[in-house]
């Protein structure tokens, strides 16, 4: 494959990500990681360091977005970041460790868990605002989002768990290159009990953050190769870009199962592939 | 200064920052098609890179010789700095909402984020 024939092509399969990961919330990462690897043939390495740096332009691109609509929480945000670079930094000493084809398993079994979490989660979106418990409240948590127009008060409990969760969503994001955006959002919303457009929020802010703790340790190990993370974190960008401006418009529902179908196809085909160490 | 202020001030300097560095990496992916544009590509298996790609130093070094591949890295390096960035501007403003909690948890975050970045130095 010469040079600008797979430049092309890494950079048209990266838009078409940003695009769909901008509209469905779950990130370019998820794509571009086993579209690399399974229909291009790159060595996971290179993907998942290729896909931390796309995952880190969008959640940065798209945070001064989030913040004018006044839903995410920069404390909660900033609180639980302390679990997810510890977390993230510890994910990224073990891929180093561990064999391409067990990373290769894990994405899959990760990816289900996305693809399945982003179809059910109207579920999600019916938990209604509690009172912050004493640990929410002694670390000041809880805060204000608008609904309908009014400023409605919510609190923040089980900060333990939360806590937990969050740095095995780091350790996931360090190992795999990816924002891990479902599992934050389980962190704050099951578990903290923090309203969903604020744990959305708040998760697509902290992703950033989080990836850039692994991002010294990928960058020392040589994951991130300059000639393919180009394609890729510009075509991301250009396609999130593009997602969230038509975002407002979009049937998101039935895009979101068409999505969620890709992403089972392509966890079942990295499962396959990694058992067989092919990947 | 209040968090809403703080929290847009903060978003707008991360997406100055993800621009600058993807016109850095276009700039560079540009000078790396054009002298390179008949090559074959070879990532079946992954060889860990030199210096001029894996430390700050070897990678603002590669970029001032202009060498393409040095300039990409370099658009790399600064958006993996913007999320530190984010994090200072962070500390500055919980310290000047005198909140001592969070210059406390921003710190952490940062020390964390400085370790790993310590990897690549």
């Amino acid at each position: 494959m010469t040079v600008t024939f797979f430049t092309l092509i890494v950079c048209s399969i990266s838009a078409l990500a940003g695009f769909l990961g901008a509209l469905t919330g779950l990130g370019g990462g998820v794509i571009v990681v086993p579209a690399l690897t399974l229909a291009l043939g790159v060595d996971m390495k290179y993907a998942i360091g290729a896909s931390l740096v796309s995952v880190i332009a969008t959640s940065s691109g798209a945070a001064a977005a989030y913040v004018r609509e006044g839903f995410s929480n920069i404390r909660i945000g900033m609180f639980l970041e302390i679990a997810t670079t510890i977390g993230a930094v510890v994910g990224a000493y073990i891929a180093g460790h561990v064999s391409t084809h067990i990373l290769a398993i894990i994405f899959g079994l990760v990816l289900i868990q996305s693809a399945y979490q982003s179809v059910a989660r109207g579920a999600l979106e019916s938990v209604l605002p509690v009172a912050s418990d004493r640990l929410g409240k002694l670390l000041r948590l809880g805060g204000s989002y608008p609904v309908r127009g009014v400023e409605k008060e919510y609190g923040v409990c089980n900060v333990p768990a939360g806590f937990g969760l969050m740095f095995g969503a780091g350790a996931l994001s360090g190992l795999l290159g990816i924002g891990s955006g479902a599992v934050k959002v389980i962190a704050m919303d099951r578990a903290m009990r923090i309203p969903f457009k604020v744990s959305t929020t708040t998760s697509n802010f902290m992703i950033g953050v989080t990836a850039a703790a692994s991002a010294g340790v990928y960058l020392s190990r040589g994951y991130i190769e300059p000639r393919i993370a180009m394609p890729v974190m510009l075509g991301v960008l250009a396609g999130a870009f593009a997602g969230s401006k038509v975002l407002v418009h979009a049937r998101v529902r039935t895009l979101r199962i068409v999505f969620a179908v890709v992403i089972f196809a392509l966890a079942v085909e990295m499962i396959l592939n990694g058992v067989m160490g092919r990947v | 200064m209040d968090d809403n202020r703080l929290e847009n001030v903060i978003g707008n300097l991360l997406r100055t920052g993800v621009l600058i560095a993807a016109a850095v990496v276009f700039t560079g992916g540009v000078a790396y098609l054009f002298q390179h544009h008949h090559e074959y590509v070879h990532y079946q298996t992954f060889v860990p890179g030199g210096d001029n790609v894996r430390t700050v130093a070897g990678i603002v070094h590669s970029a001032f010789h202009l060498n393409s591949a040095g300039i990409i890295q370099l658009g790399l390096l600064l958006l993996i700095a913007t999320p530190v960035a984010r994090v200072v501007m962070a500390i500055a403003g919980f310290a000047l909402e005198r909140d001592r909690l969070y210059v406390v948890v921003s710190t952490i975050v940062l020390a964390v984020l400085l370790f790993s970045l310590m990897h690549a130095t």
